[in-house]
């Protein structure tokens, strides 16, 4: 009963989701259940989910990234042309890809934490930045492919298991990197972050080192682009439109998670959920035979009803947070203020206007 | 009071505005010199219309998404709206002037209804701008994919000439965009809803309190925002003399309307900005691409360039702003100057901040002290007693 609660509400609809689309799968096409097509599907989604699990520290944090597909094509790019089909170059460009995706987001975070340019329009600068360079290099046109163990990541996997048949290293990298997400988020330095999304000003006064949690989240999500841009090297070869529009789409398996835009509010896991139900959609939408046109009609027209679900069900409290807009004299109270506040204000009654909200509280306080 | 305020609020707004102005002037020396050095005048009248040119189409569209920024929202669906807004028009006119009128009337009337939906998404259904409008623009995409197989209909010649035609160096759809504008910033400052714009972009609770219907402007701006879109679909239609199912796309209308609008000193977040500082941003953006083009620079270099510059220009002065921002309800806050520009309608805002806020704050706090007082209270009273 509890469960079928959990699902029901905006935190269990994107699982709700996914599970009415796996099940819809299914029924069009039983063998869609058998382990080794689970594993497939898993294996196509992992790259998507990854950028949507980067992605979610940015946005949970209270920005945007949207450097990360040209920052997957970039990285896609540089495997195929820095390796070639010399073996032994593998490991020193991999090492240099991550030490390359972690200067992109240093530079992200450092200009919108010191700078204060929003990031919207850092990542979008990035981003043009990027896919630019990376054209210009080439000439335009991606060649070079790498060698072919190191495509392995991302196509090859472990063969006779016993039930799964095979499990993909992308299913096995998926699953580390959303068990250190989930870890991380545990961790004070996660949920620092979430504060930081939440109420920059509180977090400030209790004591994060602003700049640092948020440079953080973007060297973390040009991290997990770098690891998509991997697998996908693998998975779809060298070409620069690999990785195009993965911003969007990552965007959005967040927000379908039930990730609050403008950050605070979100849990890593949905965010990863989010990322599966749209692939099964797209995989749905493939069973169903519909004509390839219109998938990107049904694609939108899911997202929004998804989102208006969750956003009419329970209404995001952002704008009528009382913190920031009001910097009242007793600044050494505000801290502990605002943290009671976020504490007893559970997303049960988040969804009615402030003041109501606020006057229940202190008659419960009463 | 008023008048101090005034004074200052003139003072700060032509601040943001000029900025911009002095950095299209600055790109516009530094281009000028680059030209010079190959050998070219970059005040040529050819060069001039050609910059004038480059500014009209992402003028339009930058136009509708400074009025859906203000008002705390985006538009992602902006490309798709000036596709299909070209092949309409290029449709219902086949050749034929006596269509005209009945095409821009229907392009534009369906990319009212676009927007109408967008804003109602937004403010009845609660869904972000952003998710919202990326959704919308999907639809669109999909029923552009599976009708329009490549370019359609045909313009004839006397809407061509809308392209075409110049007064001097000076374009005529340059002309219309200006116009507009013109139109855009008397709506914002002007009107009713144009000030709501503003007081639901910069704060949607206290715009509410003080007794706005908070969707109407947005859902107007939307409206609005679509339209614009639509006049640059036209646009690109007379140029064409066709209508694309890929024009808006390939012009990036989506992020590069939204880059310049915050190149114009619009706050990203709402509330604060102009349609002029809008048009320095896509005159910034134009000379730019012309300088580039004159340059023969690389066009994938350029792509680099740009996005360089979207973030340098950005962060110039972004800066103060985030700190005005920050000040504003605090002692010599600038809330009561930003309402105070919004006309008598909005200058509740302040001081109804200024009371619902300790409102919401002090209560539970006084009340919590005050049970911690008679808790304490009580325990005095036991320990005597016993």
């Amino acid at each position: 009963m509890n469960a079928v609660k959990t699902l029901v509400s905006p935190r269990g609809a994107v699982f709700l989701l996914l599970i009415v689309l796996l099940v819809a799968i299914t029924i069009r096409n039983p063998g869609f259940a058998e382990p080794d097509q689970l594993m497939r599907f898993i294996q196509r989604v992992a790259p998507v989910a990854i950028v949507a699990i980067g992605q979610y520290f940015v946005i949970v944090g209270g920005e945007f990234d949207l450097s990360m597909g040209s920052l997957v094509t970039a990285q896609v790019v540089i495997a195929g042309n820095l390796i070639g089909q010399d073996e032994s170059r593998s490991i020193p460009v991999l090492i240099f890809m991550f030490v390359f995706g972690a200067v992109i987001g240093l530079i992200n975070g450092v200009i919108v934490s010191f700078l204060k340019v929003p990031s919207f329009i850092v990542t979008l600068g990035m981003m043009l930045a990027l896919l630019g360079a990376v054209f210009y290099w080439t000439g335009g046109a991606a060649t070079g492919n790498p060698a072919d163990s190191f495509r392995q990541i991302g196509r090859g996997g472990i063969r006779d298991v016993p039930v799964l048949e095979f499990i993909p290293w992308s299913v096995l990298i998926l699953a580390v990197v959303l068990g250190l997400a989930v870890w991380f988020m545990k961790r004070p330095f996660g949920r620092t972050i979430i504060a930081l999304g939440d109420n920059p000003t509180v977090a400030k006064y209790a004591g994060a080192r602003s700049w640092w949690v948020k440079t953080s989240t973007f060297i973390l999500s040009s991290l997990s682009a770098t690891v998509a841009g991997i697998l996908l090297v693998g998975y779809a070869g060298v070409h620069p439109s690999v990785g195009r529009g993965y911003e969007f789409i990552a965007i959005t398996a967040v927000v379908l998670g039930g990730v609050v835009l403008g950050g605070g509010r979100g849990w890593v896991v949905a965010a990863a959920a989010g990322a599966f139900a749209l692939e099964a959609l797209f995989t749905l939408l493939n069973f169903y035979d519909v004509p390839s046109t219109w998938r990107d009609a049904i694609q939108g027209v899911i997202i929004i009803a998804a989102v208006a679900y969750s956003a009419t069900t329970v209404r995001s409290r952002r704008r009528a947070r009382p913190a920031q807009a009001s910097p009242t004299p007793e600044k050494e109270e505000r801290p502990m203020e605002g943290a009671t506040r976020t504490a007893t204000h559970t997303p049960l009654n988040a969804g009615s206007a402030h003041p109501e909200g606020d006057k229940t509280h202190n008659q419960g306080g009463l | 009071m008023n008048a101090v305020s005034a004074r200052r609020r003139s003072g700060r707004r032509l601040d943001s505005t000029v900025i911009v102005y002095l950095a299209l002037i600055g790109v516009i020396v530094i281009g000028a010199i680059l030209v010079a050095t190959v050998g070219r005048s970059f005040f040529s009248a050819g060069n001039i219309r050609d910059i004038l040119t480059g500014m009209s189409v992402l003028g339009f569209v930058a136009i509708g998404q400074t009025l859906v920024i203000l008002c705390g929202s985006l538009d992602l669906s902006v490309p798709y709206v000036i596709s299909l807004s070209s092949l309409l028009a290029a449709d219902i006119m086949k050749g034929n002037p006596a269509n005209i009128a009945a095409a821009v009337a229907v392009a534009l009337g369906v990319a009212a209804l676009i927007g109408l939906a967008n804003g109602l998404i937004v403010t009845k259904l609660k869904v972000h701008g952003f998710i919202a409008t990326l959704g919308m623009g999907l639809i669109i995409k999909g029923y552009l994919d599976t009708n329009y197989k490549g370019t359609s209909g045909s313009v004839p010649w006397e809407f061509q000439l809308i392209g075409a035609t110049g007064i001097g160096p000076v374009p005529v759809s340059t002309v219309i965009m200006l116009a507009v504008a013109l139109l855009a910033a008397l709506f914002l400052n002007r009107t009713r809803v144009g000030n709501h714009i503003y007081a639901v972009g910069g704060n949607e609770q206290v715009a509410r309190l003080s007794g706005i219907r908070t969707a109407n402007p947005v859902i107007l701006a939307h409206v609005l925002c679509s339209v614009a879109a639509a006049m640059a679909g036209l646009l690109l239609a007379s140029r064409l003399g066709v209508g694309s199912p890929t024009v808006g796309t390939q012009g990036g209308y989506d992020l590069l309307s939204i880059a310049a609008v915050v190149l114009g000193g619009t706050l990203l977040a709402g509330g604060r900005g102009s349609i002029w500082g809008t048009i320095g941003g896509v005159a910034i953006f134009a000379v730019l691409d012309n300088v580039m083009s004159v340059l023969q620079v690389n066009p994938f270099m350029k792509d680099v360039v740009r996005g360089i510059v979207i973030v340098a220009a950005v962060a110039v002065y972004t800066g103060r702003q985030v700190e005005r921002r920050r000040a504003r309800f605090g002692p010599g806050g600038s809330a009561t100057e930003r309402e105070g520009d919004a006309g008598p309608d909005a200058q509740a805002p302040a001081p109804a901040s200024a009371s619902t806020q300790p409102d919401s704050a002090q209560p539970e706090s006084t009340q919590q002290s005050a049970a911690q007082h008679n808790s304490a209270q009580l325990d005095t009273n036991v320990g005597d007693r016993s």
